[in-house]
Parts: C-alpha cells; structure tokens; sequence
C-alpha cells in the first residue's frame, strides 16, 4: 500500500496531524506546518514529474499510478486511487495553496489549534483529489467540509457565528443529495453492469439510462453547492468575508475547486446522456451565476466580500464551461480553476495581510496604500489583472480556451449565454478597477495609515509564490494546457462522442 | 425434562452467573468490603463480557445456531454477536456509573444498581432469542420493569419519582397494546411461534391490519417512536444520568432488533401490503420531529433524548428494508451509537456529578477549562451527526445504503428526507460544539479533575469512535456473523 506516492498525500497531512498534536509552542508549529506543506509541494512536484513520464513512456490509461485496497469487503469499497492530468494539476494547486497558507497564517492565535483544523481540511482536499472510489471520494469531501465550521466560528471576524453555520449547512446539504446520488449510481449501473464503486469501471460500464435522470440533477447540484451556483451560493459571500486569511485561501482557492472538480468527475463523466439532456437548466443558472456574481460585486465596499462574488462569478464560469461539454471549453474549465485557485488564494492572502494592518476592509476608509505598502500594492494590482483576464497572467489564458470552446456550438442557446458570460469579463474590469483606483491610488483617508509598515519576509513568501505561479500559467500556457486537455482526448474523448 | 438445554442459553447463564455473585456480595459481604462492590461488578462484568467475545475462538460449538424448549429459544451467530455488542455498551455504561453510586445519596443502595441492570438486560437477551410471543413478552416485562425501579433510583429527588411513574405507566400501558396485538394475531393463526404465524396467516383481513399496527405501536412505544415519544423527554431528564444513557442506548438497542427479528419473522409476507407504509410513516415522522424539537432544548439530557428520538429513526430504516444487509447495518448502526452516545452522556454525567450543571448554556468556553472534555463531547457530537472520519459516518452511509438497495423511488425519497434531516440535526449538535469552542462568554464551569472511573469510560468511547469507522473489520464481522446466521435467524 505504502509502495504507491500517491497515499502520501494522505499518509503527509496525518504524520503533519500527529506531529501538531505533539507541539508545545508555535515555533513548533511553524515548523511542522512548513515543513509538512513543503513536504506536500515536494511530493506534488514528483508526482508531476512521474506522471509526464508515464505519459512520454506512451502509456494511454485513463487513470496512472494506480492502486486499489479492499477496505469493507461486504460493501465492494475499497481505498482506490489514481490521477490523470486534471487530478495532477489540481494536487499541485492544493500543495501551493496550502504552502502558501501556512505562510499567510504566520502570528495567529491558538496556532496548534488552528494548523490541526487546517491540516485536516487539507487531509480531505487531497485525499477527494487522488481517491476514484466514490465511496473515499465523498468520505473525503465531507472531511474537507466540518473543519470549516471551526476554522471561522473561532478564527473568523465579523458575524463569524452566523456565517460559519450557514456554510457549514448548506455545504453538508449539498453533501446529502451527493449521498444519495452515489448510492444511485452503485445500485443502478447499466444492463449487464457490475455493484462498483470504482469511477474508471462505472465509466465503462454506463450508469442504467432511466436513473440518470435522477441521479444527475442530485450529484450535480450536491457539487454545485460547492462550487457556487446560483442559487445556492449565498453560504459563499459570507462564508468568506468571516474567515481567517488562509482559510479564505483554502477555501475560495481549492475548497470550491473541488465542487467543479466533482461535478465533472462524477456527474458528467458518469452519466454523459443525462448530461447532455439536462444542460441547459444548469448552463442557465451557471449563467446566472456568473453575471450575477459580478454585479455584485460592483457594489460592495468589503474587499472580501468583493473578492467573494468575484469568486461566485469566476466559479460560475468553471461550471459553465464543464456544461459545454466540449473539450476545449472543458479544457478551459479546469484551466480556471487552476488559474481562479491561485489569483483567488493571492487577493485574499492579500485582503488579509492589509487587514492585519488598517484592521478595516472597507474600501471607502482606505486609499494611497501604494505609497505606504508598495510590496502588497503591487500584489494586489497583479491580482486584479489577472482576475480580470490581462494576456501574460493565467486568467486570460483560461478565459479565453472558454469562451472558444463556448462558441462552437453552432445554436443560438449557447451562443446568446457565451456572450452574456463574455460580458462578465467588462464587469470584472470595472469593479477591479475601481477598487485598485480607490484603493491604491486614492487620496490617504486616514492619517494612522501612514505609518502602517509593509509585507513581513513571511508574507512575502506567501505572496511571491503565488504571482509566481500566476505568472507562469499566464507564460507558459501550453503545458498546462497538454497537461489538462489530454484526458479529453483519451478518456473523456468516448464521453464527448456520446454527447455528439 | 432434558435439562442440557439449559446449555444452549450459555450467554443467559452466564448473566445469571454474575448477577447471583454481585446478589450474595452485596448481602453477605462484610460492610468494610461493600466499598468494593461497584469495581466488582465492573470487573465481573468486564470477565463475562471478554469471555463472550473470545468464546467463538475456544468453543466454536457455542454459536452455532440451536434452539431450545421445543423451538422458543434459538440462539446463533447474529445473536451471538448482538448480546456482545449490547455487553460491550452495558460495561461502558456500569464503569461510567461507579462515581455516582458511590456518591453518598446512592452509597446504601449501589448493589440495587446493577442487580437491576443485569435483570433487564437478561430481558433484552430472551427479547432478542424467542422465537415465540410468549417468551419474547417474559423477556419485554423483564426489561422495562426494574427500568422503572431504576429511573426512580434517586431517591431524593422529585423529578425521579415523576419520571418513574410516567415510564412505568408508559411500559405498562404499551404492553398492553402490545398484548392486545399479539391477542389478535393468535386469534387468526391458532399459535404464538413466530413461525407458524408466518405460515398459517396466508390472507390479509382488518383484524390483522389491526394487529400489526396495535404490535408496532406497542415496540414503537419502547423505542419511543413519534407518535409514541411523548414519555421520553421526561423520563431522560428526570432519570440518574447511567439510567438515561442504559435507557438511551442498551435497551433502544436490543428492542429494535428484538422489532426486526418480529417484523421479518412473523410478518414478512405482509411487509408491502401492511406494516411497509405505517413504518414508512413512522420513520419519516420520528426523524423529523425528533430533530425540529431537540433544536429548541436547553437541558442536555432532554436535548440527547430528542437526539435518541431521531437516532431510533435511523435506526428503523434497516428494519424498513428488512434485508441481512439492513440487519448488519442496524447491529453495526447500534454498536457505533452506543459508543458515540455514550461518550456524549460520559461528558455530562462527569459535568454533573463534579458541578451539577446540566443545562447547555453552562458549557460556554468549555474548552478553555477543560479541554479533554470539550474534544471528546465534540467528537461524540460529530460521531452522532455523521460526519467522517468519526464512526458515525460509516454506520449513517451503511443503513442508508442497505435502506436504498431495493431500488424502489419510495425508498429513495425516505432516505432523502432522513439525510435533509442528518442537516438539521447536523445544527444542533453543532450548537453544542459552538457553546464550548466558540461562545466567547466566560466560561461557567470551573477547571476540575474527572474520576478515574469517568475518564477509562471516555477513553474507551472516544477509542470506539475513531477506531470502529475506520478499521472495517468489526463491519464485515457483524456481516459475516448475520450472513451466516440470517437463514437460522429467520
């Protein structure tokens, strides 16, 4: 079992859980927490390196690095893993998110405390991404989940109570739907098909037509909680502005990158027939989201609550994209949630180091921070510029795979949303701008400000990562885009012909 | 008389064994050596129940299925394994309670204690074996009605004395029901055998609609089921803490097997015509209304029967679908319970007997003063709401599973209405976790040093909580012993 890489990146965060609970002070803490997410950053970079080296070897299965151990025997469920380029690149986004919270969460109180929710939040993002058993996958999900209740009702600011409850609900209501929608799946595969659990063998085996029906809309909407659809989105705007720093990062950068990740893994790849029937409905909501999230995020004052409708809309577009269901726009779709994981992860390290200092995010009680904070100020300009799509920086290079692949369908349905998703695009740079304006190059409004000093060598190391993995997405898109488009090539490509 | 059929009933026996050893201590014994007699019945207790578990290994004859007097004791691996579980919990519980019988309220009358408890969980053993109506009521009688002594057991206290009176008219009464039931069931089929009842009921008339209604009002009683719940918050809050939790996990425990044993036994070939909608009913109820009225409750005894309420509703699911995989999940679903609740009444009993306070706004700022505490009360909590990698996610996903496999949309949309509900009841527990992590009020409840006794009882709850999820093989051993056993079990 412990021949295979990939079961580190649960066995990592457990011996990290393990050597937290062992801690006497926080400089114990610091350097378990560094040394347990680098370990993990290390670990994803390996896995990378191997699995471009599988694939240069020729080898076309749909999952590599595989392993499977029976875990309840009576059940048919067993602890199954295995990645393919999507899964790849999600790990490494989790390992950079997570090496860069650790960093973002430098001086907080109770640390030992803090760090064991957050590297059990970490346990289950990674374990969700390497898991093809559905049973591992939703157990990991749900681990991911309740940290979060903690992690803000005691670490959060603001109406923390409240707003934790309120994610903490609607995420695990969304999980209840998810329950019931994998029990369908395993009771239900197609004529001839075997009781598994297994992803890649319920793939080839087809889930039975008549259930898809109902099973679709439940795990879809389970994972479209997470990952912000509209309706079911208002745990977000909340949810976010109350947390501590790295727990935004975690959660707005990785967190909901597992609803579009799930959604397409288990949803659409399940069941591509009902997939392509019931699109539409979801495509209009996704729609919904995306225009919707940026309007509002025109008028708040709260820069994490702009950061937060900023990700509803971003996340909307990931969702949007899967719902295309072609492999430029799905390539696209993964593409954004690499590059949303990480700009998203900035603005909030960001928003909370220059909370840490102003102690109000109010936009309307700051301005002229560029001359105080130059270092942060300028993060925070790379930030916007990549959220709001400039060539050079990773939005662009995902925004623009989505709406190409978009506007391939030849129907005016699809064609009248990719335009209205495209004006989000406008939306974004207004409120951007308008923040970056107010509050960068504005007038000082107060005068205590002035003496605010700028990033700690902590900080900086937080915030240099994550432009740096902007920047490199942003420049050197073609591997990335190899990376995450070949699965549709391969083994999605039967998938997308089903659809056809 | 062939008297070696006693041997059959080896598990009862040995109850027996160990209830007449505390009996002759507790009367004989010098009154220097009584100090003694609750480690006693502990470590007694613990013998027989390692015994038990181990017998399999050294007497494999033991579980095989056999029955005894002409057919009306039977006894086999599930069994077996059921009255295991259901030991396992009763030592947690008797170890939990050492501290409060030796409190000098309880001190005269500590031996009462567990010859009282032993009594009614030798009830619950012949409930769950007969395999005729008249032994299964010996068995019910002999459970519910030294509770009662039980739940009056605090002498001193008014509220006891209430409780007791209502459970006693509440076990009273619904035995009546339940009489009247199976009064009816022998006028249609001329035999009380679970089996001949089955053969000889080839029709469905009224009387037997009647029947089966009157039998399931009569077990939902014990289970407290809504509609037949409105004892249960009294009697919990009212009843020493040990009692509460015995009632809450030991006997919800063994009736709901002793329903299913009854249920797929006797009525099997009436499950769609009849019982399947009034259970389906029952258990769409108990779990709702269980959960909307445990959100409002302030006192965490009532606030845990409301929880118990709902938890026999999840309970009930295995029986609905009525499948060995039902009845591996809901032995599985009853040992992971045990451990969660008990773990949950381990907390408030050492709260109490330390600070007497009982109410939830008195565990603000838990954590800052007693950390241990705090964790092992939010890991009970987690563990009760399903939430991974705590047990109580294991045992949730397998009923719900066993509760879906036959595939019909009926059953999928009763298990959605019980997950919809895991989410509420998913908020009150969290309202707990919130009193003691995040309530920022200065704590209420000073730092103290728990018992001895009190601290191994958590331990070994908060060991079961983590360790029975994730290491499958208690699982596939209930699923090995009831695949084994369902045949003869049935």
């Amino acid at each position: 079992m412990f021949s295979n890489i990939l079961i580190y990146f649960v066995v990592i965060p457990v011996l990290m859980l393990a050597g937290l609970a062992l801690t006497r002070n926080i400089k114990q803490v610091r350097a378990v927490a560094v040394v347990g997410s680098s370990a993990l950053l290390a670990l994803s970079g390996v896995v990378l390196y191997q699995f471009l080296q599988l694939r240069a070897a020729g080898n076309t299965d749909p999952m590599l690095m595989t392993g499977s151990w029976v875990w309840f025997e009576p059940l048919n469920i067993h602890l199954a893993v295995g990645v393919d380029g999507i899964s790849v690149a999600m790990l490494i986004l989790s390992a950079i998110i997570v090496f860069a919270g650790s960093f973002a969460s430098w001086t907080i109180s109770q640390s030992k405390e803090f760090f064991l929710w957050l590297v059990l939040l970490s346990t289950g993002v990674f374990g969700f991404f390497i898991s093809i058993d559905l049973f591992t996958m939703f157990m990991f999900y749900e681990v991911a989940l309740i940290p979060m209740y903690l992690l803000i009702g005691v670490w959060g600011s603001g109406k923390k109570e409240y707003s934790a409850m309120k994610l903490t609900l609607m995420l695990m209501g969304g999980s209840a739907f998810l329950l019931l929608g994998i029990l369908g799946i395993y009771f239900h595969p197609a004529e001839g098909g075997q009781y598994t659990m297994n992803l890649v063998e319920i793939a080839q085996q087809g889930v039975d037509k008549g259930w898809q029906y109902f099973l679709f809309p439940m795990t879809f909407v389970g994972f479209g909680v997470l990952g912000a659809m509209f309706p079911f989105h208002t745990w977000s705007p909340d949810g976010h502005a109350s947390a501590p720093t790295a727990v935004s990062m975690l959660h707005a950068g990785v967190l909901m990158k597992l609803g579009g990740y799930g959604c397409f893994r288990v949803a659409i790849y399940l069941m591509p027939e009902a997939a392509n029937e019931l699109a539409w409905i979801f495509l209009i909501l996704t729609g919904i989201s995306v225009v919707y999230g940026a309007f509002s995020a025109c008028v708040q004052t709260d820069l994490k609550y702009i950061n937060a409708y900023s990700s509803v809309s971003h996340c909307g577009l990931v969702l949007f994209a899967i719902l295309m269901l072609n492999s430029t726009a799905m390539t696209g779709a993964i593409m954004q949630m690499l590059s949303h994981g990480l700009m998203t992860a900035l603005f909030f390290a960001l928003i909370g180091m220059i909370y840490g200092r102003t102690h109000t995010r109010d936009i309307r009680e700051m301005g002229g921070l560029m001359k105080i904070m130059p270092f942060l100020a300028v993060g925070y300009v790379i930030a916007g510029l990549a959220s709001l799509g400039l060539p050079g920086l990773s939005g662009f290079v995902a925004e623009m795979t989505i709406f190409v692949g978009s506007f391939q369908h030849a129907d005016t349905f699809h064609r009248a949303f990719t335009i209205v998703a495209c004006c989000s695009i406008v939306i974004t740079a207004v409120y951007i701008l308008r923040v970056v304006g107010k509050l960068l190059f504005g007038p000082v409004q107060d005068e205590h400000h002035r003496t605010l000093t700028d990033a700690t060598w902590w900080e900086r190391i937080s915030v240099v990562t994550l432009i740096l993995c902007v920047a490199i997405i942003g420049c050197f898109p073609n591997f990335f885009n190899d990376l995450v488009g070949q699965p549709f090539q391969t083994t999605f490509a039967n998938i997308i012909d089903v659809i056809k | 008389m062939d008297y070696s059929q006693f041997l059959v009933m080896s598990q009862e026996i040995g109850l027996v064994a160990v209830f007449l050893l505390i009996f002759l201590f507790d009367t004989f014994a010098p009154r220097k050596a009584l100090g003694a007699t609750a480690s006693l019945a502990c470590v007694l207790f613990a013998a027989f129940t390692i015994v038990n578990i181990c017998l399999p290994c050294f007497r494999p004859e033991a579980v095989e299925p056999q029955s005894a007097f002409g057919g009306m004791y039977v006894t086999n691996k599930a069994l077996f394994m059921i009255k295991n579980i259901l030991n396992v919990g009763v030592l947690i519980v008797l170890i939990q309670s050492i501290k409060w019988v030796n409190s000098p309220d309880q001190i005269m009358r500590r031996g009462e204690f567990f010859e009282l408890l032993l009594v009614t969980l030798f009830g619950m053993y012949l409930m769950m074996s007969s395999r005729h109506f008249l032994t299964f009521i010996i068995g019910l009688e002999s459970a519910s009605l030294p509770l009662a002594a039980m739940v009056a057991f605090e002498k001193k206290k008014y509220e006891s004395h209430e409780a007791a009176i209502k459970y006693l008219l509440t076990a009273v009464f619904s035995s009546a029901i339940l009489l009247m039931g199976i009064s009816f069931v022998y006028a249609l089929s001329g035999s009380l055998y679970f089996a001949d009842i089955a053969e000889s009921i080839v029709e469905e008339c009224p009387l037997l609609v009647v029947a089966l209604a009157f039998v399931l009002a009569g077990v939902g009683f014990k289970l407290s089921l809504v509609p037949f719940h409105l004892w249960t918050a009294d009697v919990y809050q009212g009843a020493p803490t040990s009692v509460t939790s015995y009632l809450s996990v030991i006997s919800k425990g063994a009736t709901a097997i002793a329903a299913f044993i009854i249920f797929a036994l006797a009525f099997e070939q009436f499950y769609v015509p009849i019982w399947y909608w009034m259970l389906y009913a029952l258990i769409i109820l108990t779990i709702t209304i269980g959960n909307l009225f445990a959100i409002r409750q302030k006192n965490m005894k009532r606030f845990l029967a409301f929880s118990s309420i709902s938890q026999a509703g999840y309970i009930m699911l295995g029986l609905i679908a009525g499948s060995p995989d039902g009845l591996t999940s809901m032995m599985y679903y009853i040992l992971v319970y045990i451990f969660s609740n008990l773990a949950a009444f381990g907390v408030i009993q050492a709260i109490e007997n330390n600070t007497g306070k009982l109410s939830m706004d008195d565990y603000n700022g838990l954590y800052k003063t007693n950390p241990m505490l705090s964790v092992t009360m939010m890991l009970a909590m987690f563990s009760l709401a399903g939430i991974p990698p705590f047990a109580g996610f294991f045992s949730k996903f397998f009923i719900f599973r066993a509760a879906v496999e036959p595939g019909t949309m009926s059953l999928y949309i009763l298990v959605l209405i019980a997950l919809i509900n895991t989410i509420v009841s998913l908020f009150y527990y969290l309202l707990v976790v919130k009193a003691m992590f995040i309530k920022p009020d200065e704590p209420v409840i000073a730092r103290f040093r728990s018992a001895t006794s009190e601290r191994i009882g958590m331990w070994i709850c908060v060991a079961g909580i983590i360790i029975l999820g994730l290491a499958s093989c208690f699982y596939s051993d209930i699923a090995a012993a009831v695949n084994d056993g369902f045949a003869s079990l049935l």
